[in-house]
């Protein structure tokens, strides 16, 4: 994707252009052994479509030179020999720089650089912001339309741009992160690839920006939170939550790689959300034993991320932590006011529930943990909550 | 005679490896080391991790004086990247974080100033042991 839109600059032509290559793939590889530079074949095949397609609609738009056209088969050894290793993997970060461009507004950008970098479908990215796939499909529209208007090069910015364009490629590949982490539909296969490509792009950025404690924090929690992933899911794929957590699946060097990170960022001793997280996620780690938590630092930590980036999501983290640290009715009081901007998230009616189930106000329990069913993405979700109802159901 | 086999290769490919590939390529390691550790051959071995997880100590001092110099110790983030100096030696040390490493580092500038030193965390790390105690024989 990132070279057909260097080759094209064209979001569009090029999106369509990769999808008509993925097409074409599926049905030849299952005959044939896929070609030995699967990307290269990709993106000359999905160039030839596109410059079809360019054809067709009789567009008057200035063609690659006609040397660049041929058969897959005979310029793939040499094209595979150009797109070496590093320099392929490198076009995924600058494609995310790009959208990142000033002229959108922030959530353009990255419902852009999510869409057209990651693949994301309209579905899981309005699942990361927690709006309507309608309210996402227009952004991105709109982002399109923005950057065709504006005649925006599709040009990699140089140095002091690119600075300018770190938090969004930042916050970027922290949604990507995210939306692999949090399972939501789809092959758990893909959602692990998701969180690697996140990973893998963290470290490029660090090492674009070897100073910068943000991206220090930023990868430092992706690692962190990443460790656990085989620990999250049972057999049969159903969540096991933190506390049943069996600890000793949890990726020990992961662990440690993240706690590296997060001390170099804290010598800069300039805190930032991503560190924040980060350090969250690392006491998390260091528990030898769920009830090992060191909550009240955790609560403590989230009140200094709130005071960063209010956000009611922040808040019912934070409540999680305070029901450990001081009770659940203290939590309950913290989430209350919430109920109105959270009224569409899974979680606030999963943690809400939990508290009052505590608290043993089993009928309001019951009435949380059914709007949460209603809320769930996955199938894993919603056997979580019905194992709550049966609990509860159990005298 | 002792000697010390540096690793270099492009963390970019050896960073992209699935567990399985990574996995695989241990397991060949170990096929070798094993055999040297029965030999008495192998002495301490360190996987470091990537180059992100490193600090850099510039040490104060310059040239061929030997005494500290005027100018500090600086401290930058990332590997070392110059390439005017050359590797002459490594320590390996047990401190409680990234903090008392430089602590370390800089008393070690202090005694020997010039040039600098790379910080990185060991990830994996076999003691070995045995050719040790044969280069006091």
């Amino acid at each position: 994707m990132g070279a057909l839109i260097r080759y094209f600059g064209n979001l569009d032509l090029a999106e369509e252009a990769f999808q008509e290559s993925c097409l074409a793939a599926l049905r030849k590889w299952p005959g044939q052994s896929p070609p030995h530079d699967a990307a290269a074949w990709l993106i000359l095949v999905g160039r030839n479509a596109a410059i079809d397609t360019v054809r067709r609609q009789g567009k008057q738009e200035p063609l690659p030179p006609e040397d660049a056209l041929s058969t897959p088969e005979d310029t793939e050894g040499s094209l595979a020999q150009r797109l070496d290793d590093a320099h392929y993997r490198d076009d995924i970060l600058r494609l995310l720089f790009i959208c990142c461009h000033p002229e959108l507004p922030a959530t353009q950008r990255i419902a852009l650089a999510l869409r057209i970098v990651s693949g994301l479908t309209v579905k899981e990215i309005a699942r990361a912001f927690l709006v309507s796939e309608a309210a996402i499909e227009q952004r991105i529209t709109r982002a399109k339309a923005r950057v065709a208007d504006a005649n925006v090069p599709f040009e990699t910015p140089d140095q002091p741009e690119r600075a300018r364009r770190l938090a969004g490629v930042a916050a970027a590949i922290y949604l990507m992160f995210n939306e692999g982490y949090s399972a939501t539909g789809g092959d758990a296969l893909i959602r692990a690839a998701l969180c690697d490509e996140a990973i893998r792009l963290g470290r490029l950025l660090l090492r674009l920006f070897p100073d910068q404690p943000e991206l220090m924090g930023l990868l430092a929690l992706m690692l962190l939170q990443h460790a656990r992933a085989t620990a999250r899911l049972d057999g049969q794929g159903a969540i096991v939550l933190l506390e049943d957590q069996d600890r000793g699946l949890w990726n020990r060097s992961l662990i440690e790689e993240g706690q590296a990170l997060l001390d170099k960022a804290i010598r800069h001793r300039s805190r930032g959300p991503y560190q924040i997280q980060a350090a969250i996620a690392s006491l998390h780690s260091g528990a030898q034993r769920y009830g090992d938590t060191d909550w009240r630092q955790i609560d403590l930590l989230y009140a200094a991320l709130e005071q960063l980036q209010p956000s009611p999501v922040v808040r019912l983290n934070r409540a999680v932590a305070v029901s450990k640290a001081q009770g659940p009715a203290d939590a309950l009081a913290m989430i209350e006011p919430l109920a109105r901007e959270l009224s569409g998230y899974f979680y606030f009616f999963g943690v809400k529930g939990s508290l009052l189930e505590q608290l043993g106000r089993k009928e309001e329990a019951r009435d949380a943990f059914g709007r949460a069913i209603a809320l769930a993405h996955t199938p894993a979700e919603a056997a979580h909550i019905r194992m709550h109802l049966d609990r509860l159901a159990t005298p | 005679m002792l000697y010390v086999v540096l690793c270099y290769n492009d963390e970019d490919v050896t960073g992209s490896w699935t567990k399985e590939e990574d996995d695989m390529v241990m397991t060949r390691l170990v096929a070798v080391t094993d055999r040297l550790e029965k030999a008495g051959k192998l002495g301490p071995v360190a996987r470091l991790m990537p180059t992100t997880a490193a600090t850099t100590l510039r040490k104060g001092g310059y040239g061929k004086r030997l005494d500290p110099g005027p100018e500090p110790a600086v401290v930058t983030d990332g590997p070392f990247a110059e390439t005017k100096e050359q590797l002459l030696g490594f320590y390996v040390i047990q401190c409680g974080g990234l903090e008392e490493a430089l602590e370390i580092a800089r008393e070690l500038g202090q005694a020997n100033p010039g040039g600098a030193y790379e910080i990185r965390p060991v990830s994996l790390f076999f003691p070995g042991g045995q050719v040790a105690a044969r280069s006091h024989e």
